[in-house]
């Protein structure tokens, strides 16, 4: 509210209030939607720009740190590399986070409906975790020798654990309410669970996947450190080898991209199975329950 | 309106000699004491008491969903030993699946029970009117009011016309003003229906206002205290809570609660 606003001589009528609220709510909501996609890419120019200025004022090595300019520079070079890798990574990725959901929601189910199993296994599960996955990855290659399986399996070794976790706890964690009244309206064991406790863990089972992926994109570059012949983490490791620091940062760009890509591929899978106000962790989303 | 036509008028309610114990690890808690009593399953009959007297585990109970320790529940001498899916059920809280519509939840009862599909949501949009929430059919339960969400949990137990309700403290998280508001349209339901309530709550205005009979329970391990039988006129009014009639039963039940110190007056 201005200061130098003028007393009205008579009270404003309510409709004419509610459209000037109406209208003030619209161009704030305008004003918060811009600054979202405005704010981050200018701290990103921001700081492109003080990297090239840098690097150049002080005359850094490009084996060093190149400046941006020559890292776009190596990926217009080595496009045709560069996509080749992303595409056997993106493979690995998929495969091995696939095969997380494949086997890590129906062990969730095992684990939720059946106790004894649940106390028999997770003890093992949690080991498998705690156990580094990169000390495994030679073992697999002497198993699986050097092509697709084993960076597929430590992907998967390292990606299926937030699934299992957060199905089983998801499916756990209903109100109990919700299960009494499903059995007093005589709701079947089948339906209760495809009509009120999936849907209810769905939340639950999204934030695991959304952990999952960017855990399996780790998990196939590490195979690929250990053992590849192809692929971006291989890529790193040669033009690492080479001193090539601009192909290096370049590699590091298709996969930090590659990530963000496929995490938001689930998040929009998550949007579409579930409607946005009950999404889990929405930190834009505000309290309502 | 249809009326409810299973099981046959007069049928009658009996709970026989329960009690509950729940184990737990700081010993075993006595929930319920030998509680017994009868009632018509088209009365409406309150329950109340200071917490932790075991009213929902009668409920619980009552609805088949829990089995005693010891004692027995029984329709016209049938035993219940599953749950009563016949019945209509409300908890305190909506417990609404907040996935779907105010429509789709009250349908959920109708996807139980298998009802034609067409005139159940036929039904459950009267029904919804009824309550006040025509226009609300599509909305999620997190653009509803309190008082909102618990009416389409209301609509929910009544879309398959159930003989009785059972309440659990229904309207114990509402404001003063919905909280009335409900009680009112909860008379005019059951008047409507011919239907029955089992009703659990510690507001011993809205207990003696509501019902045919109030039973009033001791603190934990919960036991019968007194049966009133309330013989105000229906349909009752808001200006009959000011009358000595209704005042002397309140004033019966307090001076239970004062007797048996649930409540003290320094």
């Amino acid at each position: 509210m201005s200061e130098s606003e003028p007393v009205a001589a008579t009270p404003p009528h309510i409709e004419d209030v509610e459209a000037s609220v109406e209208r003030r709510r619209a161009a704030r909501a305008t004003r918060t939607r811009l600054s979202a996609v405005l704010a981050p890419t200018g701290v990103v120019i921001a700081l492109l720009v003080l990297w090239e200025a840098g690097t150049r004022a002080f005359g850094v090595p490009v084996f060093l740190l190149p400046p941006p300019s020559a890292i776009v520079g190596a990926m217009t070079k080595h496009a045709p590399l560069l996509a080749f890798a992303t595409g056997v990574t993106t493979l690995e990725i998929l495969l091995g986070f696939a095969l997380s959901i494949a086997v890590g929601i129906p062990l969730a189910l095992m684990i939720f409906l059946w106790p004894p199993f649940a106390r028999a296994v997770l003890p093992l599960l949690i080991s498998s975790q705690a156990m580094p996955k990169v000390a495994v990855a030679p073992l697999l290659l002497v198993w699986f020798g050097f092509g697709l399986v084993p960076k597929v399996l430590i992907a998967f070794l390292i990606a299926f654990f937030p699934v299992v976790i957060n199905t089983a706890v998801g499916l756990a964690a209903i109100e109990p309410e919700k299960i009494h009244l499903a059995r007093s309206m005589g709701l079947g064991a089948l339906d209760t669970f495809l009509k009120i406790r999936l849907p209810d863990a769905l939340p639950a089972i999204f934030a695991g996947l959304k952990i999952s992926i960017t855990l399996a994109v780790v998990g196939a570059v590490v195979g690929e450190f250990v053992g590849g012949d192809a692929g971006l983490g291989y890529l790193l490791m040669v033009a690492n080898g080479s001193m090539d620091t601009q192909l290096l940062f370049a590699g590091i760009v298709c996969l930090t991209v590659l990530g963000v890509a496929l995490y938001l591929v689930v998040e929009l899978a998550e949007r579409l199975l579930i409607p946005r106000h009950i999404i889990a962790n929405e930190p834009t989303a505000g309290g309502t329950f | 309106m249809t009326i409810a036509t299973t099981p046959a008028p007069g049928s009658s309610l009996h709970l026989h000699g329960l009690t509950k114990v729940y184990a737990s690890r700081d010993g075993a808690v006595r929930a319920l004491d030998q509680v017994s009593l009868s009632g018509d399953l088209g009365a409406f009959i309150s329950i109340v008491g200071p917490s932790g007297c075991g009213k929902s585990t009668l409920m619980m109970i009552a609805a088949g969903l829990m089995s005693p320790s010891s004692g027995v529940i029984s329709i016209d001498g049938k035993r219940i030993t599953a749950p009563r899916t016949d019945i209509g059920i409300v908890f305190q809280s909506p417990v609404l699946l907040e996935w779907r519509t105010a429509l789709g939840n009250v349908m959920l009862q109708a996807e139980a029970k298998r009802l034609d599909k067409r005139s159940a949501e036929r039904r459950a949009r009267e029904l919804l009117a009824a309550v006040g929430l025509a226009g609300f059919e599509d909305k999620y339960p997190h653009e509803l009011s309190g008082g909102m969400r618990q009416r389409v949990s209301i609509c929910r137990a009544l879309i398959h016309d159930p003989p009785q309700l059972l309440m659990d403290e229904p309207f114990g998280a509402l404001d003063a003003l919905t909280r009335d508001q409900l009680v009112l349209d909860l008379q005019r339901i059951c008047h409507e229906r011919r239907m029955g309530v089992l009703f659990i709550t510690h507001s011993v205005p809205e207990a003696v206002f509501l019902s045919d009979r109030v039973i009033v329970m001791t603190p934990r391990p919960g036991r019968i205290d007194r049966v009133l039988d309330i013989e105000l006129p229906r349909p009752r009014t808001l200006a009959m809570r000011d009358t000595p009639q209704f005042a002397h039963y309140c004033r019966e039940i307090r001076d239970l609660f004062l007797a048996r110190g649930v409540l003290r007056e320094h």
